[in-house]
């Protein structure tokens, strides 16, 4: 046995050094336009006071953070070279790198970060993520103290990637309203690898290399472009040309699994561990008959997982069992799956005391869909829950805004959703459970009006849990007793892809954020 | 006098039409239920309720609908169609932004469409039992049948993809500058395909068109005049007998212009090409009130002064026309 294993890893050791010189035989070239595709207009680039991918992709490259992280959820120096946490996790402290220029090249301060922080607190949308911090003190220009109420194991994440966007404060300070600035789409100036040189709406938005970039020698390219090109077979077939580099985000099943024929093309789901996109089956937990946990337990039961992935998503998604995304470190996968089974679930109807009638129904249920990729998962619900005598209308809204009216306003049964992690628990995923964010009107809130004092104490208490391990072993309960109360049946993950052209594209994104990092180690060949 | 009259009569229907589009489409825009918060919320990724609440007081989304429209017709009124919920900008910028590539589309489409229906439908007129004509009235069917956005996907597999000849999309090519005349051939290289796009329908309708009145005019007694007298086959076709039958394309011309408009908003989509269509499907979609009626405002003013003017000149040309109206007044 002991020699088995021997060979197995001294086999294995053979096998990661051949890929370590694979790897190493590619050296990062300089130069080229990199073209890359986007599917939205952006509001405007300033992720300081607009959260969202589509100002996150090329919000990442204009403007630096604090850190960034890695494709194991390890924070990496990028504006701080370093940081300290003291031990009650009250005060951290970051040491800003020396000569870091923005692009019109005025230094980059302490007090620019100060300032960057007040403003996402004041304007982006996004709350909870410095909500713990009361101040921020720059005792000298290149040292930045955090002071928090409690501790915040979230802050790393929060300044990472196109959250904790660094702003000029001698430029958006001053005295507009930062959400309406007009530097916001003209002349934006951060400290990020690309500088910006045009963006026209529904066009285009054309970035070049920063020449001081405050890490030597980065970016690789000369030029980044993104396509804004709304149609999905419009960018299959230009990456298929060779006019476009790389997509992110696509999720038409059809067109990813096109590209897998497409020598030239790879097209991969990494990169999207942080951004964390999950499909779900939401129930009000309010409402008659989806307020019993049988009721919702049973439907569970009845809907086939496997299903949805391989025959709906065409193999593309993956499933999920939880609020988390199983990219997370947080994931737990040893939860209440509900497997599919048809007669356990018409038995705990039976048992809930809801009879079949002469028509051999229990109840009638809607079900609402806000956009057309989720509408087949509705309507697979129909002849699906027919089977434990549940009647589904399958309700067609007016748009994602007719759609966010009926769910946000509580005046549904189920729903099929869409909802993102955004990095770190407390961001994005708490803010489905708890039970003070159940808000009239707003959508992404507690729209279930899920309420579990124990979940939320938990969730609480993980949220201010320094600790890793103990932070991992707080949502590993917490998604246990989720997934036992269902008020969420968790389906599978977004099947956002990467696609890119591997002849071209060296080093594709791949940390926690994808595309929305910094692409300053992404290089053409040739 | 009377033309005086008539002309003044013709200003103040289109008046009232506008008003009218603009009253149906305020209250059609809030039948639907959410609004432009929900967007903001779904590009954000969600939006605290805070932020939400505030949204709606910024743009005046809480107030009651009526003083919402005062609101918006007292601005309008003085020529001021306000401001972008979703963009941050002032409607009549991002219009005017968007317009030359919008004009350039279908003034080109309507060129190239009336120049090609017109030809195709002569050939197709001079043997209407023959081969030619049999292709043309195929042509024209399956043209005019085709959904416009499937006819662009098609000629973007074909003539970008499996031949590559044209760029799938957008106005220029980014990743090369270029500019005075390199940019002009650029700009007409990515025109070429979302161009001969809107142009098919119209193609489809103007050679149908033409043929039909075509092949009634060469059965009209001048043209068998010409023919005797021993005119040469082209001079009786084009200088004779094309110019009558011409009329009815002209008049068509002027009318169809709304549906070339609505025709642009596919094809802009599909092609990512950056006009006005471009702009009202984001709008729409974003439940962005303040563009779409800025966008559909200046669009009806637009098709109320194309007939306008259609009717004018065709008053001039066609005597019969004027009698016909004047014995009605």
């Amino acid at each position: 046995m002991g020699l088995t294993k021997q060979w197995v890893s001294a086999f294995g050791a053979v096998l990661l050094a051949l890929s370590a010189v694979s790897v190493q035989a590619e050296t990062p070239k300089h130069g080229g336009t990199l073209v890359v595709s986007i599917g939205t207009t952006p509001r405007h680039l300033n992720p300081a006071v607009q959260s969202g991918i589509a100002t996150g992709e090329p919000g990442a490259q204009l403007f630096a953070t604090l850190v960034r992280f890695d494709d194991k959820w390890n924070a990496r120096p990028y504006l701080a070279k370093s940081w300290q946490t003291s031990a009650d996790g009250l005060v951290v402290t970051f040491n800003l790198v020396e000569g870091a220029t923005f692009h019109d090249g005025t230094p980059i301060t302490s007090k620019d970060v100060a300032f960057s922080i007040k403003t996402i607190q004041t304007n982006h949308p996004f709350k909870s993520m410095f909500r713990a911090v009361s101040s921020v003190e720059t005792p000298n220009p290149n040292t930045v103290v955090f002071k928090l109420s409690k501790p915040h194991p979230a802050l790393m994440l929060a300044l990472s990637s196109q959250l904790g966007s660094i702003i000029p404060e001698h430029i958006y300070g001053d005295g507009q309203d930062p959400k309406k600035h007009p530097r916001n789409s003209k002349d934006v100036v951060g400290s990020g690898p690309f500088k910006l040189v045009e963006f026209v709406r529904d066009q285009h938005i054309i970035m070049e290399r920063n020449e001081n970039f405050f890490i030597k020698g980065r970016p690789y390219l000369d030029k980044l472009v993104m396509r804004i090109i709304k149609d999905p077979s419009a960018r299959s077939l230009g990456r298929e040309n060779g006019e476009i580099h790389l997509s992110a985000f696509e999720s038409t099943p059809q067109d990813i699994l096109h590209s897998k024929n497409v020598p030239h093309l790879t097209a991969t789901d990494q990169g999207y561990a942080a951004i964390g996109p999950i499909t779900w089956l939401a129930f009000n937990t309010k409402k008659k008959p989806t307020s019993d946990k049988r009721v919702r337990q049973a439907i569970a039961y009845a809907v086939d997982r496997d299903f949805l992935v391989n025959a709906v998503m065409m193999g593309t998604s993956r499933p999920a069992y939880t609020g988390i995304h199983p990219d997370s470190i947080f994931h737990e996968p040893n939860v209440a799956r509900y497997d599919l089974d048809i007669d356990k679930a018409n038995a705990m109807l039976d048992e809930a005391g809801y009879a079949r009638d002469a028509d051999g129904m229990r109840f009638p249920l809607t079900i609402d869909f806000g956009w057309p990729s989720a509408k087949p998962m509705a309507e697979y619900m129909k002849p699906q829950l027919k089977k434990i005598g549940i009647d589904v209308t399958v309700r067609t809204s007016a748009g994602f805004p007719a759609w966010a009216k009926t769910v946000s306003t509580w005046d549904f049964d189920m729903t099929v959703d869409v909802v993102f992690n955004w990095g770190d628990p407390v961001i994005g995923v708490h803010r489905t459970y708890l039970c003070d964010n159940a808000k009239k009107g707003v959508i992404w809130s507690n729209t279930q009006q899920y309420c579990n004092p124990k979940v939320d104490a938990i969730l609480t208490k993980a949220g201010q849990e320094n600790d890793q391990q103990k932070r991992i072993a707080l949502y590993s309960s917490a998604q246990k007793i989720i997934a036992d109360d269902v008020p969420i049946y968790f389906t599978d993950t977004v099947p956002y892809h990467t696609i890119f052209n591997h002849t071209k594209v060296g080093n594709p994104p791949a940390t926690i954020w994808g595309t929305c990092s910094p692409l300053d180690e992404v290089y053409l060949k040739n | 006098m009377q033309f005086l009259a008539i002309t003044l009569k013709r200003c103040g229907l289109g008046l009232g039409l506008l008003l009218a589009v603009l009253v149906l489409n305020f209250l059609l825009m809030h039948l639907a239920p959410g609004d432009v918060a929900d967007t903001i919320a779904q590009d954000a990724g969600g939006l605290d309720a805070e932020v939400m609440a505030q949204i709606r007081k910024d743009y005046g989304l809480d107030l009651p609908l009526w003083e919402q429209m005062l609101k918006y017709f007292y601005n309008v009124a003085q020529l001021d169609l306000g401001y972008s919920f979703y963009y941050n900008q002032p409607v009549t910028t991002l219009i005017l932004e968007k317009l030359p590539a919008t004009l350039l589309l279908i003034i080109s489409a309507q060129v190239v469409s009336i120049l090609v229906g017109v030809v195709l439908g002569v050939i197709a007129a001079r043997k209407p039992n023959g081969i030619a004509s049999h292709f043309v009235t195929i042509l024209s069917l399956v043209g005019y049948a085709a959904p416009v956005f499937w006819t662009g996907i098609m000629l973007i597999i074909l003539f970008a993809s499996m031949i590559p000849l044209f760029p799938i999309g957008n106005m220029v090519d980014v990743s090369v500058e270029r500019t005075g005349f390199a940019y002009m051939i650029d700009v007409l290289h990515h025109l070429v395909l979302p161009m001969l796009t809107l142009a098919s329908i119209f193609i489809a309708l103007y050679s149908r068109l033409a043929r039909a009145s075509m092949l009634d005019v060469l059965g009209s007694d001048y043209v068998r005049t010409a023919q005797a007298k021993g005119l040469s086959e082209f001079q009786v076709v084009f200088k004779h007998a094309l110019r009558n039958a011409l009329l009815p394309v002209v008049t068509t011309a002027g009318l169809v212009f709304s549906g070339i408009v609505s025709g642009a908003v596919l094809v802009e989509t599909v092609f990512s090409w950056p006009g006005l269509g471009t702009l009202a499907v984001q709008a729409i979609v974003a439940r962005d009130t303040p563009t779409i009626l800025g966008i559909l405002f200046f669009s009806s003013l637009v098709v109320v002064v194309a007939n306008l003017l259609t009717d004018m000149v065709y008053r001039i040309i066609d005597p019969r026309i004027k009698t016909a109206e004047t014995s009605e007044i």
